[in-house]
């Protein structure tokens, strides 16, 4: 397998032009969408089966009673641990040799339980084609030397395009100079690989607590809950099972002549 | 821009008095850049934008206060000590001495020395320099003297407290003793500051003045010509520069010679005589005025014929012919025919309505554009809940659309808002008949000489006499650049007799324009951007495509920009009287004694990381040497700086306001232009109006471009916003009872508009003298078309709320502060 690539989004200095959610529709030839009313700049209010790109806007008052307007552009997060791919049954969703996920639209049966697998809401059905989509990463495009056309779009570098080992150091120096500038709140999300999901090969700066930016602060697997679950219902099972059977048992000994 | 965007990333402190994020954020880069390095950014705006989020501080400020914000400033840097003496002493008017009959605006009740209430202008006889016997302005070097240019700006601004600023703009005062600590301890000789500004100060009726101001508290400063610092002009849209510097303003020939009037400048010689100034760069006008003569007419432009001088369309000195004037004109039946190119005016301009219904009048109107926008649909305007649907049957007016190709598809440059002329190369061929503005333009130049080819009338020569030879059928645009640049149209040699340039070669600056006819330039700012390489074939230079490099962070190698590629000007202010940087950390350009000089035997030269704007040779100590303002008579940047408004920039509330002026008794720009257009097209809300208490400022979004030519009809960019909206405060909000998404009305005495709130913490109501006052924001960019399937891609047109009131000088409109209601639902 070829070294990681990864995109860095650094919300930091990201100022909301929107041109990498144009350029992604651009590139990937995603239709129009009539939008609906969010109350803010945002359009559209989730990802969708032709938005894969999505600026977030978030008002969020400070302690100050000054306002911080929040920008982000997010996107698939490409999980090293991803759950469309674990949950796909007929192997549409594979991982790259660049380690970004992606779908087999000619193999893909629309059974939709990659979109339930998704811890970020990221994969969305597409009613036209009857398959499941969302960022590719550009594979196309990077399978020919090329970066994403967000990051390519992006007028302030705030998303980067590279090798996911030398991005995240240069994410974890921006912590640093961040936090050194008053921004107490700075933090990585997704960059730690033995973190959660085994890392996220399109990983995050915030400049707040995930929530804020409506991000799951530990995110995991609906497959892992499943195992619980399981182990649960089995338990339970075993345990009506057993009552069952004493139940048969004392109607047994009461009938032991039958 | 007196600067160049690569280089406010070494900025320490940029102000944004503009949305830049949002109108320029590929420009915007350059202060993230600076904010990397630990730069502070600070955003002035009535709203919280996107380039709010990224500032350090966000200074709220009631739209058309900034006089008194900048006058609070200067004022703030003068009394704590914290301007830039030596520049200010040195390289501005400062110590010029102003005749004593002068006075300020403190001392006339707003009102300058001179005014004529019965012209509504000024009489500038005092508004000049004392002069000593050999004609020279005479200065006081220590700013003392009390007709010193110093303190007749110190006792100007003396109302300008910081009490001041928070009674009229509602800024409080630790906000803005905040902003000026920051940005005024960020200048001087280790630091420098920046400050961008848009058309945010340019649509007021005292725009010119506003940008004057700013330029003021720069140079207070010593903010200009020197590294990280500058005035940040950010032009509205790709090529407004390339626009200007081609005369796209009634008043301006190419290269920025005035237009000549047909009452004072009956030759070519009185026209050179009474617009060339005695001393400064300047003094070369007629070599320019003659090669752009030649350029234009070639050999048919003769020394006896005043080089075509007569075929210039000329004015009188009383008509001026702005956007506001023509479509008024036009309302009044003045004006037949339009040509629109590129241009939207049924949304984009002031008092749209008031336009439509202009341009509905017309015998004949052509509309070239990329869509067929509102201006080509004119004549059959849909209705909707605010507005008539206009009648075909109605409107006489015969209307021609030529479809023209956007950039992609043709070759040509385009120069952007820091002079930078960049070439592009078209990437697709246009559809079908469509053809690019150039070729549109070439043909009809063709089809015109033809149909005047027998003419014998005296109005027809100029165009018959016009070089106009690009090519075949399809003009190619290198030649054209070629002809801007300029070429010698015969050997010319210099005084030695050492050949400069052989007959037909492109020249490779203006330096070398003649006057006497054996050169040619399209426009002399131009001239360098091509040349010849050794065997004679054209270098287009604005191709140039060399990124910066640790030795020449500026990329002189990337395009090229006027004048002479130089990125910084007025740069000999980057270093000190005596040749020296002003300091280590901001060394720029500087005078190396040992460097060998032009003339032989001597030494001496001007080096650095820039073209010098200036004589390279000129040792600082000599007769001139510590002039940067080199377009100016006296070499010396202006405080005082005769406008038709006032000699120093003075606060006027906009036409409409919530509030008296609390400055002086003058209310508004006691010269601004205020047109009486008739059948109540233009009627104005009184001061404070009961019927009308909100201010409304419009503005554009990111997303979309201009009148929304660029964007509504791209299905990509349309979706970003649902609709047309109106941003209110929760504050407002709740008076009125509007829920976020509800329709509402937003009236003012010009027209209404149906559209939605958007409800947001992002502005809130100002307290202007004690008293709450609401302001609310809306986008300028829909119109009645757009992308079929999308209906939010259409809407009401805010210009339908503008009115037709300018600024004296250039008669920009004010669409930045006006006053409006607001009504909950579709009244």
């Amino acid at each position: 397998m070829a070294r990681t690539l990864a995109m860095f989004t650094d919300t930091s200095l990201c100022i909301g032009c929107r041109a990498c959610q144009v350029a992604c529709k651009q590139w990937n030839e995603l239709g129009m969408e009539v939008p609906e009313w969010t109350g803010t700049y945002q359009n559209h209010a989730h990802f969708t089966d032709q938005t894969f790109r999505l600026v977030r806007f978030i008002e969020e008052p400070k302690p100050t009673g000054d306002l911080a307007w929040l920008l982000m552009s997010d996107v698939c997060k490409h999980c090293a641990q991803a759950g469309c791919l674990e949950a796909c049954p007929t192997g549409a969703i594979y991982r790259t040799q660049y380690g970004t996920v992606d779908i087999n639209q000619d193999t893909c049966n629309g059974c939709r339980y990659c979109v339930s697998s998704c811890p970020f809401g990221v994969v969305a059905f597409n009613e036209r084609t009857g398959t499941a989509s969302k960022c590719t990463f550009c594979n196309d495009r990077i399978h020919n030397g090329l970066g994403p056309a967000c990051a390519k779009a992006c007028p302030t570098e705030s998303i980067q395009f590279g090798f996911r080992d030398d991005l995240v150091k240069k994410a974890q120096q921006r912590v640093e100079t961040l936090k050194g500038m008053g921004f107490k709140d700075a933090q990585l999300y997704g960059a730690d690989s033995k973190g959660f999901l085994g890392g996220l090969n399109a990983f995050f700066l915030l400049l707040a607590k995930p929530g804020t930016y409506n991000l799951p602060e530990s995110p995991k697997l609906p497959q892992r809950n499943v195992v619980v679950d399981s182990l649960l219902s089995i338990g339970s099972a075993v345990v009506i099972g057993l009552g069952a059977l004493l139940a048969f048992r004392e109607r047994g000994g009461g009938g032991g002549d039958a | 821009m007196t600067t160049n965007l690569i280089d406010v990333q070494n900025s320490d402190v940029i102000m944004a008095t503009s949305n830049m994020a949002e109108n320029h954020p590929v420009g915007f880069q350059w202060v993230m850049k600076a904010k990397e390095r630990g730069a502070k950014l600070i955003h002035v705006d009535p709203r919280f934008t996107r380039t709010s989020s990224a500032a350090d501080l966000h200074v709220p400020l009631r739209s058309g206060t900034n006089i008194v914000f900048f006058g609070g400033l200067i004022k703030y840097a003068i009394d704590n000590n914290l301007y830039f003496k030596d520049y200010v002493v040195h390289y501005t008017n400062a110590s010029f001495l102003i005749d004593p009959e002068f006075k300020t605006a403190t001392d006339g009740g707003g009102l300058f020395t001179g005014y004529d209430p019965a012209k509504k202008a000024y009489d500038q006889k005092s508004w000049k320099y004392q002069l000593d016997g050999e004609g020279n302005p005479k200065r006081d070097l220590t700013l003392r003297d009390p007709h010193s240019v110093f303190q007749l700006l110190r006792r100007h601004y003396s109302r300008y407290t910081v009490e001041m600023v928070e009674r009229v703009c509602g800024i409080p005062k630790e906000k803005f003793v905040a902003a000026a600590k920051l940005f005024c301890e960020n200048s001087g000789p280790e630091k420098t500051g920046s400050i961008t500004y848009a058309l945010n100060l340019t649509q007021h009726t005292n725009g010119v003045e506003n940008i004057r101001a700013l330029c003021m508290l720069q140079l207070v400063l010593g903010n200009i010509g020197r590294p990280g610092g500058g005035v940040v002009a950010l032009r509205g849209h790709a090529n407004v520069q390339g626009a200007t510097d081609l005369a796209v303003l009634y008043q301006d020939l190419p290269g920025y010679h005035p237009v000549p009037l047909r009452d004072a400048h009956p030759d070519l010689k009185t026209y050179l005589e009474k617009t060339t100034p005695k001393t400064g760069f300047v003094v070369n006008r007629p070599k320019w005025v003659v090669s752009m003569l030649k350029a234009w007419y070639g050999d048919k432009a003769t020394k006896d014929n005043d080089y075509g001088f007569d075929w210039i369309a000329k004015r009188a000195s009383g008509d001026a012919y702005s956007h506001q004037h023509i479509f008024v004109d036009m309302y009044n039946g003045k004006l037949k025919g339009f040509f629109a190119i590129g241009q939207n005016p049924a949304v984009g301009g002031p008092n749209a309505k008031l336009a439509r219904e202009a341009m509905q009048r017309l015998d004949w109107l052509v509309v070239q554009d990329i869509f067929l926008t509102e201006t080509a649909e004119v004549w059959k305007a849909p209705g909707s809940s605010s507005r008539a649907a206009v009648s075909p049957k109605d409107v006489k007016t015969e209307v021609f659309f030529l479809p023209a190709a956007p950039a992609a598809e043709k070759d040509g440059t385009l120069t952007n808002t820091m002079r930078l002329i960049q070439w592009h190369e078209k990437a697709a061929n246009p559809p079908g008949s469509v053809r690019s503005d150039a070729e549109h333009v070439y043909q009809i130049g063709l089809r015109l000489k033809t149909l005047y080819a027998d003419s014998k009338a005296k109005r027809d020569q100029g165009i018959l006499a016009l070089t106009w030879d690009y090519g075949d059928q399809h003009p190619d645009i290198l030649k054209v650049l070629v002809e801007m640049n300029g070429v010698a149209l015969e050997e010319l040699k210099d005084k030695a007799g050492k050949v400069l340039y052989k007959k037909g070669e492109p020249l490779k600056s203006f330096a070398d324009l003649r006057d006497d006819g054996t050169t040619t330039s399209g426009i002399w700012i131009y001239t360098g951007a091509t040349v010849w390489d050794a065997e004679g074939k054209v270098v287009n230079r604005t191709a140039g495509r060399k990124k910066a490099d640790d030795k020449d962070y500026l990329a002189h190698g990337w395009g090229w920009a006027w004048p002479a590629n130089r990125r910084i000007i007025y740069n000999r202010a980057s270093a000190d009287p005596h040749g020296k940087p002003w300091s280590e950390k901001k060394k720029f350009l500087w005078w190396d004694p040992e460097a060998p000089s032009n003339v032989p035997d001597k030494k001496g030269k001007w080096v650095g990381l820039d073209v010098p704007d200036f004589n390279a040779f000129l040792a600082p100590d000599a007769k001139g040497g510590d002039n940067p303002y080199i377009m100016r008579a006296d070499g010396k940047g202006a405080f005082f700086g005769p406008l038709l408004d006032g000699p120093f920039p003075e606060h006027y509330e906009p036409v409409e306001s919530p509030v008296k002026n609390l400055l002086s008794k003058t209310q508004i720009n006691p010269t601004a232009k205020i047109w009486k257009v008739g059948d109540k097209k233009n009627e104005l809300a009184a001061v404070g109006s009961a019927e009308y208490p909100y201010v409304i400022t419009t503005y554009r979004l990111t997303e979309h471009h201009l009148s929304g030519v660029m964007s509504r009809y791209l299905p990509m960019l349309a979706e970003l916003f649902e609709s047309h909206f109106a941003e209110i405060s929760h504050e407002l909000a709740k008076e009125l009872g509007i829920q976020n998404g509800e329709k509402v009305t937003v009236m003012t005495p010009r027209g209404k508009i149906h559209v939605k709130a958007m409800v947001t913490n992002r502005l809130k109501p100002f307290t202007i003298d004690g008293k709450k006052i609401h302001e609310i924001g809306v986008p300028w960019h829909w119109g009645y078309n757009g992308v079929a399937g999308l209906p939010g891609s259409k809407g009401d047109i805010t210009n339908d709320l503008s009115a037709t009131v300018g600024d004296p000088n250039v008669f920009i409109q004010e669409t930045k502060a006006f006053l409006c209601n607001v009504k909950k639902g579709v009244v």
